[in-house]
């Protein structure tokens, strides 16, 4: 046995198929004096890798776990650990038939093959298998199952070969120790090793493992059902593993593979049955494994009777028995994504948790990029485990909306759908007048923000705003929405932006330290409002924010409320080690409140005794003006393209500013207006963009239209790939195109794949596809809007593309390219 | 003929067994239950006798409601009908088992075969069969390995190390069955839907306390397992084949 290294550059813990993963990828990118450890034997250390059921679907409506998904796949190949047998997700209510029919979209919009099949198509490829209940079908043929227990020792084999990995099996990690913030030491029973970076690839265990180091992981490890049901002849005779395609089941949340001789039979649909880390039994006390818990058969049988519905045929048999029969361990996330990253609180310690099997390969080798090179190919913007507020890392939010979202595993979730668990953590100051007003609540971040208010339901009708009549279109929508956006274009509106997340940057190297995280220049007058992008190391979207110039030394950042996590940990990693720079998170000190609409500077000007007078308050500048007796921070900007300003007021003073607001604005007709408003139609209409839908880190700031006239002097974090890129030609440029006439009543909601008239899908020379990144109504122009990258021969206005959207497709034009707004395109109304 | 087969709700442990923190019983709160593999194996005949001459094949235990799971277990294999004692105690010793098997049986049909695993897998007294027979006076075999059944009559086979015993014994009769008599099959999903909906039925359990009270368990001394690697690769082989004849697997 080897001996146990006194130190090591990175110490990997755990080796399911992700620890595996990330120290095969650490290795081919160079790193050396890599140790991984495990507390379990090897090849099975008894963790969820272990009884997993290994099948990968290929098509996720997320691109980022379908890029992942891709990678691990061609890298499961590449090992020759997969098999393809095809796959078909089957549909038995018409909702399940709409449901595939976006399936479809989003295959063609990845660009995976598939295809709507009948039942009697799926009958054809499953002769065992009924199609009676059956309405349509789904069929992937690239489903494939691989074996990700010979793909990790693989994978450990290869860095064991190139001299870079100690393989440490049955050895228990006691402790992590940290100073000043950073990892330095892990401790075990087989001894202690130095080291600069810990991995947690402990899937189910990452908690505990985490918190040895003062950190989370936002997990809940959960059981998912499986049965082994067999002897089957028709199955046992193929000799193979898999020689059948794997069937989902969806609309009982369910899937049956082979598996042998035997059909496996998976469930989703069951209670969710969480567990606690510290409860999971150690391999020597667990009957079967750690994470094979005893099955609790009772949840089951609604499954045994689905499965029957499809399966009587080889189920209902003397001699097939119950073979295996398990509650498998796997983790929940608050949100369904998995946890990547360097965790926030802990420097260099980075977390590789929450991942299925069919992202295994392609998360170790994004973590290893990232830990190698600062960024990784793929964008892990929506898998960040950096991206949860305070509240999101508690045991009880986790367990809330993993025990909700568990149920939706197989589910079919709407692009807009709300989580109902563990609501309300965060409200604004003004929650009682929005709540008094009908406030419709959407959740960012744990904060409730108002999306319509159905106090405004009066103006629809004198408005003359058009209901959606497809259910789906108009599912966690309102016409409100339009309404309160003509009133704001007619008028004015107020609109409670206090889930923003707002830093004060101060300190002798405060106008330094922004600069290098910055493209915009920092070194503006003070008092000046600075819109900048904030790039990765490649060039590609990180972050896209407001600085404002308070002081020769004082800054204060405003940022998104969803990004607002990422963004902490981004600025706080980047602080200068002198302590010349001091970063405060003023996120819950203040509240703020948007005022916008012709008649703003009325009412601003009716409750401040301070000039607010075009003359003396410029659109791009910033001050304190005293509305009554509360002080606020007035920034003359505008995400809806309207006169007016952010009014950022102490918390505590928040209600009185609402009021003072709601009663100057009554004679100019204000309306609360929601984020449906200024996160949708205004800003579409406006064609601003959004982090995490046009800006993201496969996109740099050239192609979304966001390059600045100028280029500063002072280095910063994606100055060259941003300087090569304003000097060549963009592959893809961010469009905004119209919904036809004749297309109208149907609202693409994003996500679709956007094709030529010959129904081709669209990529750029990078192979990036072209897709709806934001779509909304523009109820100024009378229209439905969309966004999408197109590549120089389609971004052309005036060109005809298709929109794929539930099954059909509908005709689009390319109405702008670039960063022009449709609506009021030289911005006279703001300025 | 008709078939009753006597079973004990036990928890499915792992190779390390945790115990409670006063040391009387083992921890179960993150494990299963089960029954152990001389029962599953009694469940498996009694079903067999069942279908092969009409009968039935009845399945009792003595103990708590949580125990209408290993009672629909057993009906997931093909027992027909299910019967749960009430435990006057909560884990009864072999003493207050036998005494409520024996208290029940008047209420029940007239079994011609009562079986009973070799021992429990938890407690392993393996006594409960041989104190319901004396009881009933009726004959017991234990240890057994085969069983054919004939008009009124019951063969009973026992493996010793020299060869086979044969024990003829009038029905009805007792017999306590070991692991190997057969290979119990699993259970099915029309057998587990099926035994789901059945009725359990509850009868009350005797007034009386046995002599047996756990003072304490303790772990068994630890063997430790000596690892000898043999070679690698096909090299192990001679050395592999060595301790296969050793071990008198090959010769």
């Amino acid at each position: 046995m080897t001996t146990f290294p006194d130190r090591a550059q990175v110490v990997v813990i755990g080796a399911g198929i992700v620890g595996n993963a990330v120290v095969h990828h650490l290795a081919r990118l160079g790193w050396r004096e890599i140790l991984l450890v495990d507390k379990g034997p090897l090849p099975d250390p008894g963790g969820s890798t272990g009884h997993a059921s290994n099948f990968i679907f290929p098509v996720d409506h997320s691109r980022e776990i379908t890029l992942l998904t891709g990678d691990s796949a061609r890298q499961y190949a590449e090992l020759g650990t997969l098999t393809t047998c095809g796959g078909i997700e089957v549909a038995r209510t018409p909702e399940r038939v709409q449901e595939l029919d976006r399936r479809m979209s989003s295959a063609t919009a990845w660009g995976i093959d598939a295809e709507l099949i009948s039942p009697a198509e799926v009958a054809d490829k499953v002769p065992f298998l009924d199609p009676s209940p059956l309405l349509g079908a789904f069929w992937t043929p690239s489903v494939a199952v691989v074996d990700p227990l010979r793909a990790g020792e693989l994978m450990r084999e290869r860095a064991t070969a190139a001299g870079a990995l100690t393989v440490s099996a049955l050895t228990e990690v006691l402790a992590v120790d940290t100073e000043d913030g950073r990892v330095r030491r892990v401790r075990t029973d087989r001894g202690d090793v130095e080291t600069e970076y810990v991995v947690v690839a402990c899937g189910v265990w990452s908690p505990r493992i985490a918190a040895l180091a003062g950190a989370t992981i936002p997990l809940t490890p959960a059981v998912h059902q499986m049965i082994d049901v067999g002897p089957i002849a028709e199955l046992a005779e193929t000799g193979r593993e898999i020689a059948f395609p794997i069937i989902r089941d969806m609309d009982p949340f369910m899937y049956e593979r082979q598996s042998g001789a035997d059909l496996e039979i998976g469930s989703y649909a069951h209670r969710p049955i969480l567990c606690d880390p510290d409860d999971i039994p150690s391999n020597a006390a667990a009957a079967l494994s750690p994470t094979q818990l005893p099955f609790t058969a009772d949840d089951f049988d609604p499954q045994m009777e689905a499965a029957l519905e499809l399966f009587a045929g080889i189920l209902d048999r003397p001699d097939a028995g119950i073979r295996h029969a398990i509650n498998g361990l796997l983790s929940l996330t608050p949100d369904g994504h998995p946890l990547l990253g360097e965790t926030p609180e802990v420097a260099g310690l980075w977390s590789a948790a929450a991942v299925w099997i069919k992202e295994g390969p392609g998360v170790g080798r994004l973590i290893a990029e990232w830990m190698t090179a600062g960024v990784p190919e793929i964008d892990p913007h929506a898998a960040d485990v950096a991206r949860f507020a305070p509240h999101e890392r508690t045991r009880r939010h986790v367990r809330a909306r993993a025990a909700e979202g568990y149920n939706k595993t197989y589910g079919i979730i709407h692009p807009r759908e709300q989580w109902s668990s563990d609501r309300g953590a965060r409200r604004s100051p003004f929650s009682p007048r929005e709540e008094a007003l009908g406030a419709e609540f959407f959740e960012v971040a744990g904060w409730e923000r108002p999306q319509w208010y159905r106090a405004n339901e009066p103006l629809v009708a004198e408005l003359g705003v058009e209901d959606r009549p497809h259910e789906w279109d108009a599912r966690w929508w309102s016409p409100i929405i339009n309404a309160e956006h003509l009133a704001m274009r007619r008028g004015v509106a107020m609109i409670d932006l206090s889930a923003f997340a707002q830093f004060d940057v101060s300190g002798p190297g405060a106008l330094a330290y922004l600069q290098h995280l910055t493209v915009a220049q920092m070194d503006r007058p003070v008092g000046r409002v600075i819109y900048t992008p904030v790039l990765g190391p490649d060039g590609g979207f990180r972050s896209d924010l407001t600085v404002v110039r308070l002081g020769q030394s004082h800054f204060r950042v405003v940022t998104g409320g969803s990004d607002g996590a990422r963004d902490l940990h981004w600025f706080t990693r980047h602080l200068p080690a002198d302590g010349s720079v001091a970063l405060a998170d003023l996120t819950s000190a203040v509240c703020t409140l948007g005022v916008w609409g012709p008649r703003a500077r009325d009412v601003l000007a009716a409750v401040t005794d301070d000039d607010v007078s075009d003359a003396a308050f410029r659109f791009g500048t910033a001050r304190t003006v005293m509305v009554g007796s509360i002080p606020v921070l007035a920034l003359r900007l505008s995400y809806v393209g309207e006169l007016g300003w952010e009014l950022h007021a102490p918390t505590e003073c928040g209600l009185r500013l609402w009021d003072e607001i709601a009663a100057a604005g009554q004679e100019h007709g204000i309306v609360p207006a929601g984020i449906g408003v200024y996160g949708t139609t205004a800003r579409i209409e406006k064609g601003y963009r959004l982090m995490g839908h046009e800006l993201d880190g496969e996109h740099g700031p050239v192609e979304a239209g966001l390059a600045l006239p100028g280029l500063k002097a002072a280095d910063f974090v994606g100055k060259a790939a941003y300087t090569k890129a304003r000097e060549g030609e963009p592959e893809a440029t961010l469009c905004t195109l119209t919904l036809d006439a004749s297309a109208h009543r149907r609202y693409p909601q994003g996500g679709e794949p956007v094709l030529t008239v010959d129904g081709a899908r669209i990529t750029d020379r990078r192979g990036r596809p072209s897709y709806v990144t934001s779509a909304g109504a523009a109820p100024s122009l009378g229209t439905h809007l969309l966004m999408a990258y197109l590549p120089p021969w389609h971004a052309v206005e005036g060109t005809g593309l298709l929109v794929e959207y539930l099954g059909e497709r509908y005709p689009v034009t390319v109405a702008r390219v670039g960063r022009m707004p449709l609506f009021d395109p030289d911005d006279a109304r703001m300025r | 003929m008709d078939v009753l087969v006597c079973i004990k709700r036990v928890p499915a442990v792992g190779a390390s067994i945790q115990l409670s923190a006063d040391a009387t019983a083992v921890d179960t709160r993150h494990l299963g239950f089960t029954i152990g593999p001389h029962e599953e194996c009694a469940v498996e005949e009694a079903v067999r006798i069942a279908d092969r001459t009409g009968g039935s094949a009845g399945v009792l235990t003595v103990g708590p409601p949580e125990a209408d799971e290993q009672l629909r277990y057993a009906m997931s294999m093909g027992a027909d009908h299910a019967v749960r004692v009430e435990a006057p105690v909560a884990d009864p010793d072999p003493e207050v088992t036998a005494a409520a098997v024996v208290g029940a049986l008047p209420d029940l049909r007239p079994y011609d075969l009562v079986l009973f695993g070799e021992a429990s897998a938890d407690a392993g007294h393996a006594q409960v069969g041989f104190r319901v027979a004396a009881a009933l006076g009726r004959p017991v075999v234990g240890g057994v390995k085969g069983i054919e059944v004939d008009e009124g009559r019951v063969r009973l086979e026992r493996h010793v190390p020299d060869g086979v015993e044969v024990h003829e014994a009038p029905l009805p009769a007792v017999a306590a069955v070991l692991e190997g008599l057969n290979l119990p099959r699993y259970p099915t999903i029309k057998g587990r839907l099926r035994a789901k909906k059945a009725p359990v039925r509850v009868l009350d359990g005797p007034a009386v306390t046995g002599g047996l009270r756990t003072l304490r368990l303790r772990h068994r001394p630890e063997a430790r397992a000596e690892t000898v690697v043999l070679g690698r690769g096909a090299a192990a082989a001679p050395a592999v084949a060595d301790v296969l004849a050793e071990l008198g697997m090959v010769r």
